[in-house]
Order: structure tokens, then sequence, then C-alpha cells
């Protein structure tokens, strides 16, 4: 092979091809084989018609789910790292509200989604504050990490030239912490669909369009699998690529900042 | 001296000065327990160059955290003032002090000339005024035609000169230097001390070097400060008897090798050699 780009896609892309074909296909023949009932699982090939024949409501409640998701991930992106920020800049901050942050981490989403209806109303709401409740905390955790990791001696190095706190948060620590930031807003944009689904389950049935949740909910009451698994598969793709954004976006920032990884 | 005469003039005008330095009855102790410096008494003159020369861990570097007021010691005091024709000629001028660290600590992120750029800026320059200033400095070590790479894209020695550009670019009157060599080759790093002394020759500045190796004290140093063992304390203040004008191949003379001894002797005297490298 001459092109040596075409070679890295392919040495990175046919390795999970080949897994995705062979587990499908395994799945396919031992369904098929076995006879398993269609309600417990069904074949790939089921799961692929009902995608198709539901596409147009597959693809609104997909457009629902993302909307929530994307909204909450928004959220959590510019209040965590505002809140990890002002948090490294004072200790009594800190001290204060990370213990009531981490339990935002520790939180039963499912428990508290009702009263999340309750303020918020039914709706694109109160599903986005869901996906926010389950994805801020990492974003905080890493934001307030990578600031705190600038070398003690650039620290010193700024300090002897008198630099001003807004020069040094600036040119030095926001940089510095970037990676770190990068890698909570990657955590969290996976889990911001996880989210909006379960915001969705309790809080998704107000106005005409429902995301997918919804969609999981009903075709579990009408056992039908398929579309259960195809509605699944739909969410965790919209999980996939809220992280490959993000990842692409950080890669593009890192090389800017000529940051390793 | 006929450096003095000439002066190194800043972009804005102002004329670069050289700082005494007097350090009164300084000793300190770690928090965690022992004493790092005791009763360290003694005045650098303006527009000389020190080396302050010990084993590790001796509180060389502590001291020169104290001289640069990064720290501040438990004991004693340390004042830096303009040299007394500097004080008539500019009055009102200050003391503007340079660390230099031991690895080159640049800003990846930054280009060359931004990184040189930073002390400026920090000070309040424009950045566009600040870029035009650092050329300068940067031409001084030589890296007048890299100003657009990334220190990922150089050398351990060029990025020590960025370094040294950097600390340059504010005019100091004042430039310490800790250890700034030690992690490079002994090639590249007796190139630097050469450039080093000639950067001080040119300039108006005084110098605080501190190293654990013998002979770059001795090739950079007017004169030779010589710290014991931890608790620090200075155990010999040298003069050193070599030509102003020093090279490379000064290390191979008789006077040199002397010099050299004079230090060697003392560190071992005060016990500072018994587990230790001495680079000379």
């Amino acid at each position: 092979m001459s092109n040596p780009t075409l070679r890295a896609v392919l040495q990175s892309a046919l390795p999970p091809a080949i897994t995705f074909v062979v587990v499908i296909a395994l799945w396919e023949g031992a369904v098929r084989a076995f006879a398993v009932p269609k309600f417990l699982v069904p074949p790939p090939s089921d799961v692929l018609l009902a995608a198709w024949a539901e596409r147009t409501s597959l693809a609104a409640a997909l457009l629902t789910t993302a909307e929530g998701a994307g909204l909450g991930f928004l959220l959590s992106a510019s209040l965590g790292t505002s809140v990890g920020l002002a948090f490294s800049l004072s200790r009594w901050l800190e001290r204060g509200l990370y213990p009531y942050a981490l339990f935002l981490q520790t939180v039963p989403i499912v428990a508290v989604a009702p009263l999340l209806v309750l303020w918020f109303g039914p709706g694109l709401r109160a599903v986005a504050v869901s996906a926010f409740i389950v994805s801020v905390f990492p974003i905080i955790a890493n934001t307030l990490a990578g600031l705190r990791s600038v070398d003690p001696r650039l620290s010193d190095l700024f300090r002897l030239y008198g630099a001003k706190l807004g020069d040094t948060v600036l040119k030095l620590r926001l940089p510095t912490a970037i990676p770190s930031m990068m890698t909570g807003l990657k955590v969290a944009s996976g889990l911001s669909v996880i989210g909006a689904i379960v915001g969705e389950f309790v809080a998704g049935f107000s106005e005409g369009n429902a995301g997918l949740g919804i969609t999981v909910l009903s075709a579990y009451r009408q056992l039908r699998t398929d579309l259960l698994f195809a509605a699944v598969l739909l969410a965790s793709l919209l999980g996939l690529l809220l992280f490959a954004l993000v990842s692409s976006l950080s890669t593009l920032l890192l090389r800017r900042l000529r940051a390793p990884g | 001296m006929a450096r003095w005469a000439e002066g190194s003039c800043g972009v804005d005008g102002s004329i670069a000065i050289s700082s005494q330095v007097a350090i009164r009855g300084v000793s300190h102790a770690f928090s965690s327990g022992g004493p790092v410096l005791e009763d360290i008494d003694l005045v650098i003159e303006a527009g000389s160059f020190v080396a302050l020369l010990g084993p590790s861990g001796c509180g060389k570097s502590t001291l020169l955290r104290f001289i640069s007021g990064l720290d501040t010691p438990a004991a004693g005091s340390i004042a830096l003032s303009p040299s007394a024709d500097d004080a008539k000629a500019q009055p009102g001028a200050r003391t503007k002090l340079a660390f230099v660290f031991q690895d080159a600590q640049l800003l990846p992120w930054r280009s060359v000339l931004d990184n040189v750029a930073l002390p400026l800026e920090l000070q309040g320059t424009s950045r566009a005024e600040a870029r035009q200033r650092a050329r300068g400095p940067l031409a001084e070590v030589e890296l007048g035609d890299v100003h657009e790479r990334f220190p990922d894209q150089l050398s351990g020695g060029m990025r020590m000169r960025v370094s040294i550009a950097r600390a340059l670019v504010t005019e100091p009157s004042v430039l310490l230097l800790d250890e700034p060599f030690a992690a490079l080759d002994e090639l590249t790093r007796q190139r630097l001390d050469e450039r080093l002394r000639k950067l001080w020759q040119a300039r108006r500045m005084t110098v605080i070097f501190v190293t654990h190796a013998l002979a770059e004290a001795a090739f950079l140093a007017e004169r030779a400060l010589v710290m014991s063992r931890r608790p620090g304390r200075i155990v010999l203040d040298h003069s050193l008897q070599l030509p102003d004008d020093r090279r490379i191949d000064l290390r191979t003379n008789p006077d040199f090798v002397a010099q050299t001894a004079l230090l060697y002797r003392a560190l071992q005297q005060h016990g500072a050699l018994d587990d230790e490298q001495h680079n000379a």
C-alpha cells in the first residue's frame, strides 16, 4: 500500500470492524440456531428492520434526546469549568462547597428525577437538568486538578515578575489545565446522554416529541424488543457521537498547546 | 572597569543598572526540622559575578530564593540596592531581578519569541512591543533565526539559551541562576558557560550563579563562595585570580587548575565531599 494515511486508517478501523461483523454474525446465527424467543433477544436483522420501519419516529426521538443531552452537556461544561476555576482561586470556597459538588456525583439520579419534574416541569428543561447533574462533577474535579497541576517553578516565575492574577490564570493556569479539562469533558459527554435518557424515563412525557428514553419505555411495554434494541443502540451512538465531537476538539486544542497526548 | 563604561540601553530609554546584594545574618530552618542556613553574612558588590558553590542540599538554592524574594528567611535580612553610581545617575532606579531555573522552564504553548516576551507582558507591556523587545536578547544568545519555533522543537542547550534570553529581556540588575546547566552534556555546558560570561561582560548586572561543579564556578566567577554541608555556612570567600578574558582552553591552564584545587580543598575540609559528586 502506498498511501500511509490510508494504511493508518485501515490499521485502526479494520480490527473493530472485524469484531463487529463477527459478533453480529454469531448473534444472528445463535438466535436462529437455538430458536431464542424474539421478545427476549431479537436477531440483528429484526432490529435493523424495526429501525427502518420506525425511522421517522426514531429520528425525531434521537433529535429530542440529543437536544436534552447537548443542552445538559453545555450547561455542565460552562458551569463545571467556572466552578472548578472558582474553587482553584479560593480554598475557602473549595472547602465549603466541594463536598456538596461531590453530592451531585453520588445522588441517585433516578430517585431525584421526579423532583426535577416538579421543579422544572416535564420536558426538555428537566431532561437537560438531569443530564447536567450526572455530567457536571467530572468536569469540576478535572478542571480543579488541572488548574492545580501548574509547575511551582513556573508559578515562581510569574510571581517574580509581579504577574496580575488575571495574567496568571490566562497565561499559565488555564493552558496548563486544558488537557485535564478535556479529559473531564470527554467523560461528561458520555454521561450527559445517560442523564438525558434517565431524565426522559421520568420527565420526558410532555410536548409532542418524545426522546429515545420514551421510545425504550413504550417498546418495553409492548414487548417490542427489536425496537427497544434499536433505540438503545441509537442512544449509545449518540453518546459516541458527542464523545467523538469533544475528542476532536480536544485533539485540536492540545495540538495548538503542544501538550502531549 | 571598562565594561561599565558602555552600559546597555533598554528600549524604554532607561539605562540598565547593577545592584548590590547585602545579606545580613540570614538563618533559616525548615518547618520539618533541621537548620538549613546558619548566619550568612555577606555583601555582593554591584556588577560582580559570584559563584555560590556547595554540596547538594547545603541550602544554596534556598539562599538564592531568599535573595529573589520568592521566600523569606526566618532570621536576618536581605537588601538589594542600586550601586552608588547608579543611584546618583538615576535617582529612583529600582533593582530588577531575573531568575534562571535548573530546567529551562519555558511555556510549551508559546513560541520562542513569545516565551522571551513573557516577562515584559506580565509587567504590563503590550504584546506587540514585548515581542519587538524580545528580539534583542534572542540575538544575543544567537537564536535570532528560531523566533517562531516551539520549545519542543529545540535542543536542551537551545532551550536554556531561550531561558537566559527571557531573563535578560527585562534588563535585570541582578541575575540569579540556580544550577542552570546541570542537566546538559559537558560540551554544551562549557559553551553556555563561555556565553554567559560574555553576556555578563557586555552588560552591567550582578550575577549570582549557584552550582556544585568546581570547574564551572572557577571558570565563570570573579569570586567564589563555598558553603559547607547543611546547615550551610560560608566556609570560603575567595577572589579568583584569573584573566578577564576566559576561553574554553582556560580549563587546561595551570593557574586555573590551582584555583580549582583551592576550592576543592575548601569543600573537602568541611566534609562536603564525603558522599558527594564533584563534577570538576
